[in-house]
């Protein structure tokens, strides 16, 4: 704004008040690109946030690929943030609260393995052999993310 | 300051402005709360000890959950309850959460801006979240775009490129306590004032600014 006023004195000294009019009308242009350019760059960064709360911390690799440099800094940014404001509250370890996401209706599900994922342990010991297409009944609250991941799906029969 | 009854309460007066609650008295202020924050379209008064509270509340009962025997009906429904509680205690902060980022300048402005002894929108930690939320996104713009600019054109003020929340969105709500010549609209060249009494148990769908104070105050709760 300031330049913009600088060239319109300029304009008024040099006897060329004609011009003011121009500079202005180019003064708003170069806003209105300025907008437009920040309301993209912004609405992306929406998205990513979007994608912590639903992948995880660790982002799938064709995601990534879409990302800029700067926007993955962001995301690891904003990643850390949330996990110092989770671990913070209420004072003893803090609350994952990525977790959650959906009131609590049954105590375990069933749940079918879309992909091979290895040993998952749950709360009394035992360990469960997620191997793709086996079907098990576990509890609802360790399947959580899993399922928002992909691995495993909720069988609702 | 607040505190959970037990066994052991007799003094319950004696420490000058503690609260004594039952644990099924803070579940409802919980919920209260929960309900209030998620249909507000501004962010409310901060409740650091409520949520402390229950996160001692969980971790008591998980204790009392690891206690009982294996297999036991009881341990399903505690189990429940325990998730149940979580559910409202994670949807109350993500909520909260949700609301500073979409308005973060101006939630930032409004903490900034307040007086001592006025009660804080932001827990300490919301707040770092928050200016951690803004420097993060303004070194984003910075580097990925304003750097590029015109020398004139390398800033953006927040305040202005971000929206604020909207007070006139209507809400739904219940009277606790009844309220008497609420302006819901004032007096103009084309009409009277329009001032209602709101009934306890009364449920109306009004704007939001009009209503601000009383639930603030807990005199209406959001529905």
């Amino acid at each position: 704004i300031s330049f913009c006023l600088h060239n319109m004195n300029e304009a008024k000294t040099e006897g060329k008040s004609e011009l003011i009019p121009s500079i202005k009308f180019r003064h708003s242009c170069l806003l209105r690109n300025q907008r437009c350019i920040a309301a993209y760059l912004y609405d992306r960064l929406l998205r990513i946030r979007a994608l912590r709360w639903e992948y995880g911390s660790v982002l799938p690799t064709t995601i990534r690929f879409h990302m800029c440099a700067e926007e993955m800094e962001w995301f690891n940014q904003y990643k850390k943030s949330l996990a110092t404001y989770m671990r913070s509250i209420g004072g003893e370890e803090g609350l994952d609260i990525t977790q959650d996401m959906k009131p609590p209706k049954s105590l375990y599900i069933q749940v079918r393995c879309l992909k091979d994922h290895g040993e998952f342990e749950i709360d009394d010991g035992t360990v469960i052999l997620l191997k793709k297409n086996s079907q098990h009944f576990l509890p609802r609250w360790k399947c959580e993310q899993l399922i928002r991941q992909g691995v495993l799906e909720h069988v609702i029969s | 300051r607040v505190r959970m009854s037990d066994a052991s309460d007799l003094s319950a007066g004696e420490e000058g402005q503690e609260e004594v609650m039952t644990p099924a008295e803070l579940i409802a202020r919980l919920e209260e709360a929960w309900l209030n924050e998620k249909f507000s379209p501004e962010l409310l008064e901060n409740k650091s000890e409520l949520v402390e509270c229950v996160m001692e509340q969980i971790t008591h009962m998980e204790d009392n959950l690891q206690r009982v025997r294996k297999g036991d009906v009881k341990a399903s429904v505690h189990r429940m309850e325990i998730d149940r509680i979580r559910f409202v205690l994670s949807s109350y902060l993500r909520s909260r959460l949700q609301k500073i980022e979409r308005f973060f300048p101006h939630v930032l402005e409004k903490e900034k801006s307040r007086a001592d002894r006025d009660p804080t929108f932001l827990s300490p930690e919301e707040f770092a979240f928050a200016k951690e939320y803004l420097a993060n996104t303004e070194v984003y713009l910075r580097n990925v775009a304003l750097k590029h600019m015109p020398p004139n054109l390398q800033s953006i003020d927040m305040l202005k490129a971000v929206p604020e929340p909207c007070l006139d969105s209507f809400v739904f709500l219940r009277v606790k306590e009844r309220q008497e010549n609420i302006l819901v609209e004032p007096e103009t060249d084309e009409q009277r004032e329009y001032v209602v009494d709101l009934d306890e148990g009364s449920q109306h769908l009004m704007r939001y600014r009009t209503i601000a104070p009383l639930v603030a105050s807990g005199a209406v709760q959001l529905i």
